[in-house]
């Protein structure tokens, strides 16, 4: 009997804790699912972050270590030097990567070090409970902007693909949605694409994830997805915002 | 045989880790330090190391928990407000077992301070710092020869324990010239099955972390810290004893300041006050135990420092009462002269008797 689908030999077999209709789940597969179609299994190290994915490393069944919020990047800086042929990943949120770690995220992306970054952008802190995020869209209500988001007092959200676009060391940019079967195949299509990136030497390498957080907005999950589709899609559009086919001289 | 060569403080540490096998340093410069950070990036480069100046103190600390979780030797640099930043990330450190070595030139605070030399930093190195039940080794030299065999020692213990060691040294240490020999090392660095460096053919994924969800498991894990704490505390204690046999009075001080206090030991001596010096090198484990001894002979004790009076409090505490303890100290990186030591014992003596 042939096989046509499996777990991932990179999914540990643990079920996940996160809630129905959440998008972190399918994100964690796709990454799994590049890393055996890479063969670099053995030869990965990934980076969890402060969030909901803050068990990441009891998933993937790879080497990892556990950053404080938002130093993921830092950390995987350090992994890179000390092992610079190995595969390293860091899996991060918006609350994560672009509030407490905006800084983190632009210098490893000015430097051009070479990993690869999924960022999972749900427009809200889910492990603390739905605070605003650097992402919340204008009028979204959170907790902490119970009278949805006001532009006046804490601005636009932040597009981290736009921004990390114009920086010249990152090498691919892009955002991608799981939101449906033709979208997950893209989705995997880029998170591929990052990863080659990195196994070629090219330098650093995002793949933006728009993800549903059913639980903290509030929403069954087929109408969180319905409302990624309708509200989050319209202010960060998918796409690649960057592309760089040749390599740099990093090094 | 290695020769005496003269280096400054700051360079000399640089030079020290790269004897002991550092070649990874993550850094960012701020006075009283940034020769280090200057020196390592000149070197680290010859010995196909990695130097990398960060964005920022935070970043630096966690470039060095990455590459210690990854099983290098590495060490990072900084002065006071710097390790302020870095604070969180050692914390974690700590939490993880991270073995790293850690440079304060401490600099005159609170706040911005000033980038003249100070010992303001004792709590924050000796006592936390970062939050949690966490101890970082602290070693304290008084010379660029100790700058030099403290580095070296920092990276053994540090691997042996898994633990943070942090080099606490002062703006003066680091910017004085002294002649010096690096030793030569022939020890094999120890292994690090924990590491993260890729499963290989390993069956179970290594995990650096220090997040434990259960309290059951997060109190356990801290058992486990602390039943190394109190092993390196039984093992670890470092200390300097100088003409205390016959003393009335033991004055109390750590690095730059204990090489004052030598000068005014002699000033005193000379006109027949019989003082000695207790010098702690390991700040962390503190070194109680022989300090308490010392007030059976000794009738006080005088601790002197960079600072409004942080050391005084762990020499009393070991001292428990028994004699007096009398603190003497100059801050906003002033430093205290030999003289004005010398007048201190001389008012401390008139008052608890001696001579
Ligand atoms: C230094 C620090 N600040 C705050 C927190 C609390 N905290 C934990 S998760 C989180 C938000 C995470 O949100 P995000 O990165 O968007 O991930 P999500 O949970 O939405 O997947 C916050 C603020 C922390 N753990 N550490
Ligand atoms: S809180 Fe939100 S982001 Fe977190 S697991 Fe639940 S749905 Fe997912």
């Amino acid at each position: 009997m042939t096989v046509v689908f499996k777990r991932p030999e990179s999914l540990l077999d643990v079920p996940f804790h996160y809630c129905p209709g959440c998008h972190h789940g399918i994100i964690h597969r796709l990454v799994a699912e590049i890393i055996d179609e890479l063969g670099v299994r053995e030869n990965t190290i990934g980076v969890a972050p402060v969030g909901c994915s803050v068990l990441a490393y009891d998933y993937f069944n790879v080497d990892m270590l556990e950053a404080a919020h938002g130093r993921a990047p830092a950390v995987a800086t350090g992994v890179k030097r000390v092992h610079p042929d190995s595969v390293v990943f860091t899996y991060q949120g918006d609350g994560d990567l672009a509030a407490i770690g905006c800084a983190e995220i632009i210098h490893a992306a000015a430097r051009g070090e070479n990993f690869t970054t999924i960022f999972v952008n749900n427009a809200i802190y889910g492990m603390t409970g739905g605070q605003m995020a650097p992402t919340t869209l204008i009028d979204q209500v959170t907790t902490t902007s119970p009278y949805g988001r006001s532009l006046q007092n804490t601005g636009h959200p932040i597009h981290v693909c736009e921004l990390l676009s114009t920086i010249e060391s990152a090498v691919y940019v892009a955002r991608v949605a799981v939101n449906n079967p033709a979208n997950m195949t893209k989705a995997k299509a880029a998170i591929k694409t990052a990863f080659q990136h990195q196994l070629n030497g090219d330098g650093f390498a995002i793949v933006e994830v728009l993800s549903t957080c059913p639980t903290n907005w509030g929403m069954a999950p087929l109408k969180a997805n319905k409302w990624l589709e309708d509200n989050m899609m319209k202010v960060f559009p998918l796409g690649v915002y960057k592309s760089l086919e040749v390599k740099k001289d990093v090094k | 045989m290695a020769e005496k060569v003269l280096m400054k403080g700051n360079e000399a540490i640089g030079e020290a880790a790269v004897v002991a096998g550092c070649r990874h340093y993550f850094g960012y410069p701020i006075t009283p330090q940034t020769e280090l950070t200057e020196y390592m990036s000149r070197r680290m480069p010859q010995v196909d190391g990695t130097f990398l100046q960060a964005e920022s103190e935070i970043a630096a600390i966690n470039m060095v928990y990455g590459a210690s979780g990854a099983g290098a030797r590495v060490m990072t640099s900084s002065s006071s407000p710097g390790i302020s930043l870095k604070m969180e990330g050692i914390s974690y450190a700590a939490g993880a077992q991270l073995p790293c070595v850690i440079v304060n030139m401490m600099r005159g605070g609170p706040g911005l301070g000033s980038i003249q030399p100070s010992q303001s930093d004792y709590f924050q190195a000796t006592k936390g710092g970062g939050h949690g039940d966490y101890r970082l080794i602290v070693l304290a030299p008084n010379s660029v020869q100790e700058l030099v065999d403290m580095t070296i020692l920092a990276f053994d213990l540090a691997d042996e324990y898994r633990n943070p060691v942090m080099i606490l040294g002062d703006g003066a240490l680091g910017q004085m010239m002294e002649p010096i020999v690096f030793p030569v090392i022939d020890k094999k660095p120890i292994e690090k099955p924990w590491a993260a460096v890729g499963m290989k053919k390993r069956k179970t994924p290594n995990i650096i972390n220090s997040l434990f969800l259960k309290p059951e498991k997060l109190e356990e894990h801290n058992q486990v810290l602390q039943a190394n704490y109190k092993k390196i505390t039984a093992e670890q204690v470092r200390f300097e004893k100088v003409l205390t046999d016959d003393a009335d009075l033991i004055l109390v001080a750590y690095g730059i300041t204990s090489r004052i206090a030598r000068t005014a030991i002699d000033i005193v001596r000379s006109e027949g006050y019989k003082v000695g010096l207790f010098r702690p090198i390991s700040l962390w484990p503190f070194p109680s135990a022989p300090l308490q001894e010392l007030g059976q002979s000794a009738k006080a004790f005088l601790t002197l420092e960079l600072s409004a009076g942080q050391l005084v409090e762990d020499v009393k505490l070991a001292v428990n009462g028994v004699r007096p303890v009398h603190f003497y100290g100059r801050t906003g990186g002033m430093i205290m002269s030999p003289k004005e030591v010398a007048e201190q014992i001389k008012k401390v003596l008139s008052f608890e008797g001696g001579k």
